[in-house]
């Protein structure tokens, strides 16, 4: 048997393959994206990406009806995209398993909100795994295939940022063997959920989450391990670990099926040891229901509701608390401010230009999830509210209805390609619809780029890079109802101050799309890196209208020539986008070469 | 800890290759025969932002995290960001940093400026310190970009590994292309 190093969304692809998995969908997400994007690595697997986490469990369910073993992975707030599905799914159960990944980012490393997908699994009252290393995303991503058709149930894993990103080693199993072949059975009584049906199946899910939970009792992913008895603590997944090295002495039950939880095996761990706690990340979930049970507990008293754990946040918690003395003393950091490094657009991007141009507009922006929610950030400052994928076009259709007239005019929606298409589309329809008279950005740059450039609907290219029609997102917005739609090159500052000027002003909604791909895709001609510029020290004047754009090729040099300083641009990082140049009035910044 | 676990860690910047250079110190350490967990976060800090990548093993490793304040070696990219980390470290711990800066957007913007003497400070804190001038050794591998195969080796010196087992991690984990010049900037680090 061979052994590798995977991260637990290899091992997740990984234990997918070995499951004998037909049907992959998911939307890209962090920390979730990589499943999919390794999945491809087995032939076997037909993997595509959709627009959206709704339409992926959907497309997993079609694949599980007819008889085949799916998937569907998504971030924590994907969920609730596809959460309407999720609920009915739990009614209809499967047909071939079917099994949903959601990855959770406690700390928001990269997302909007911290919410714990635990609750999930409880309120759609299916079963949920959740792992502790690599080798157990690849084992129990098999498992619960198993568990999904055993019980006919969807069955959740969770995964964390630090499990989905997180590298650990792996043994290499075959793919299971004798799978039955797909095919189309007829059983309405189970899949079309009427009132009549659904009604007979409710009674099935309840009795289901009973016998789901008396397996977990012996279920040997459930384990206690009694060390010292004077403490025993509950834990799943990463906070395991952290929990085996940060307090070692301590008793451990390792729940690896985190709902339903297995209420014996819960009863007879806190009665050996002496004093019961519960260490999980983000909610009370397990405290909550182990208290109900009428178990003395101790958990979110000690364990912060808030962000990621840590061995040395758990350590630091328990000792805060008189449970253990302080073991290590933390390092002293750096005494003087350090000046921050916040992450920030690259130089050349295709969307720096027009938030330079909203923000000197002093435009109203309400903004959506992508790289340019970066826009945001200082010397931009272009963004004002920014809530959840496609609440951009929604949240300015509605602002717009409070406003007075010339109010109106300030307001601007932006949403990226994939955005657009992935819950953009409903919002658009709804401000063509209604007449909202806000103005709509849709921020083209040909790929899903925040997440690490992923394909799209739009892009041209599936998940597997085969050639794929694309959608005409201008044709698209005009069948919507938007009868002004406009494309620009957001490199031609001036035509796209013009455009976005006029689509401003117009008493009617409006949509300017966009038009040049992000600076990191490269190869069949999609970016081109032109020749870099550099600045002419002599003729710069040091008026910093250049760093107005926040590119971090540009550098100023305050000792550079005299008090004023000046400006200068790093040859490794310029891409050549002009848009410095655009904005020197003294013509001070050149091609490299001297050629204009 | 009773258990001998040791904890590394590679800090700079988004885009400075430092995701690689912590697969192949994992791959490395697997080859070697020991337990061994990696963990780092990415997404929006491809952007230009900080990294830190933590990388530990030992005969059984828990936590793919490192304690703060248990780190035993820091392997620096970036100036400030090495700096930035030293919290991280046990007193006494090695640290190894590339002779590099790049200036955050305030400092790109005027408005703040880079730290001065960040190397002296560093190493009035801890003794064990090392500064390289990776860029020069890649340049005279021949790529300026294998810096941080420089500082690899130049960490190796302090790791008990036999030199096939390096070999084989960098076969596995660079691309071929790169591999000879990759291969030569290892050494130049390890002979320092
Ligand atoms: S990845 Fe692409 S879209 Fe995102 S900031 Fe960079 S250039 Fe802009
Ligand atoms: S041309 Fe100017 S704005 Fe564009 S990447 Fe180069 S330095 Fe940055």
């Amino acid at each position: 048997m061979s052994t590798e190093i995977l991260s637990g969304n290899e091992a997740i692809a990984r234990g997918a393959f070995e499951a004998g998995v037909r049907v992959a969908s998911a939307y890209p997400g962090t920390p979730s994206t990589e499943i999919l994007e390794n999945i491809i690595k087995y032939p076997s697997i037909n993997a595509s990406w959709a627009p959206n986490e709704k339409v992926a469990l959907e497309v997993a369910i079609g694949a599980s009806f007819g008889g085949g073993r799916a998937i569907a992975c998504m971030k924590h707030v994907g969920v609730n995209v596809a959460a309407d599905p999720l609920f009915t799914l739990s009614y209809t159960g499967v047909g071939g398993g079917l099994v949903l990944v959601a990855a959770d980012d406690p700390e928001m490393h990269s997302s909007q909100n911290e919410q714990d997908s635990r609750n999930y699994a409880k309120f759609a009252k299916i079963p949920m795994l959740e792992p502790a290393d690599s080798q157990e995303c690849k084992e129990f991503t098999r498992l619960a295939f198993e568990l999904s058709e055993q019980f006919d149930t969807p069955v959740m894993i969770r995964s964390c940022t630090r499990i989905s990103h997180g590298k650990s080693i792996v043994e290499l199993g075959e793919p299971v063997k004798g799978l039955p072949e797909p095919k189309l059975v007829k059983n309405p009584a189970k899949l079309v959920m009427l009132p009549g049906n659904a009604r007979v199946r409710h009674p099935l899910v309840e009795e289901r989450t009973v016998r789901l939970s008396e397996y977990g009792d012996s279920w040997s992913i459930n384990r206690a391990d009694y060390r010292s008895a004077a403490m025993g603590i509950i834990c799943t997944g990463v906070t395991y670990q952290y929990v085996r090295e940060a307090l070692p002495e301590a008793a451990t039950l390792k729940l690896g099926m985190v709902h339903p939880l297995p209420k014996n095996l819960i009863r007879e761990f806190a009665a050996k040891v002496e004093r019961l706690f519960v260490v999980e990340e983000l909610d009370p979930f397990i405290e909550e229901q182990v208290s109900a049970m009428g178990i003395a507990v101790t958990g979110k008293e000690v364990i912060s509701l808030c962000g990621e754990l840590s061995p040395g946040r758990i350590r630091e918690a328990f000792a805060r608390a008189g449970i253990i003395t302080k073991t290590i003393d933390a390092q002293q950091p750096a005494q003087e401010k350090l000046p921050p490094r916040p992450p920030n657009m690259c130089p050349g991007c295709p969307h720096r230009g027009v938030f330079h141009l909203l923000s000197r507009a002093n435009a109203y922006v309400t903004g959506d999830i992508g790289c340019y929610t970066l826009g945001f950030m200082p010397p931009l400052n272009a963004m004002d509210t920014c809530v959840c994928m496609g609440a951009s076009i929604s949240t300015a259709s509605g602002i717009v209805r409070a406003l007075p007239r010339e109010e109106q005019q300030r307001v601007v929606a932006v949403i990226g390609d994939s955005t657009f298409l992935h819950t953009g589309v409903n919002s658009l329809m709804e401000m063509a619809y209604n007449q909202a008279p806000a103005t709509v950005i849709i921020l083209d740059n040909r790929i899903t780029a925040m997440t690490g450039r992923q394909e799209n609907p739009a892009s041209g290219y599936t998940l597997t890079g085969i050639e794929a029609p694309e959608v005409n997102i201008p044709a698209l917005c005009r069948t919507l109802g938007i009868r002004h739609v406009r494309v620009v090159d957001p490199y031609d500052l001036e035509a796209t101050r013009s455009v976005l000027a006029e689509e401003m002003a117009r008493p009617e909604p409006s949509v300017v799309v966009t038009n040049r791909p992000c600076c990191l895709i490269k190869g069949e001609g999609r970016f081109d890196r032109s020749p870099v510029l550099e600045v002419d020290s002599d003729a710069c004047t040091g008026c910093r209208a250049c760093l107005r754009i926040g590119c971090p090729a540009i550098e100023w040099l305050p000792a550079l020539d005299g008090p004023k300083g000046k400006a200068s641009i790093d040859p490794q990082l310029c891409t050549g986008c002009t848009l410095c140049q655009q904005l020197c009035k003294f013509d001070a910044i050149h091609r490299a070469g001297g050629t204009k | 800890m009773n258990k001998p676990v040791t904890n590394i860690l590679l800090v700079g910047v988004g885009g400075q290759g430092i995701l690689l250079a912590s697969e192949i110190l994992a791959e490395a350490f697997m080859l070697a025969g020991f337990d061994v967990k990696k963990s780092e976060i990415h997404g929006m800090s491809q952007r230009g932002g900080s990294v830190v990548s933590h990388v530990r093993f030992g005969t059984e490793v828990f936590s793919p995290v490192v304690p703060e304040g248990e780190g035993d070696i820091l392997f620096g990219f970036e100036l400030l960001e090495t700096y930035r980390c030293l919290s991280l470290l046990k007193p006494g711990a090695r640290v190894v940093v590339n002779d590099f800066r790049i200036p955050p957007p305030a400092v790109l913007l005027g408005q703040e400026t880079y730290p001065e003497g960040l190397a002296e400070k560093i190493n009035a804190r801890f003794s064990n310190f090392q500064l390289i001038d990776g860029l020069k050794l890649a340049a005279e591998a021949g790529d300026p970009r294998a810096a941080n195969t420089v500082l690899l080796g130049a960490v190796a010196q302090y790791l008990d590994i036999a030199d096939g087992v390096w070999q084989k991690a960098l076969e596995k984990m660079v691309p071929k292309k790169a591999l000879p010049v990759n291969l030569k900037a290892f050494q130049l680090g390890r002979s320092l």
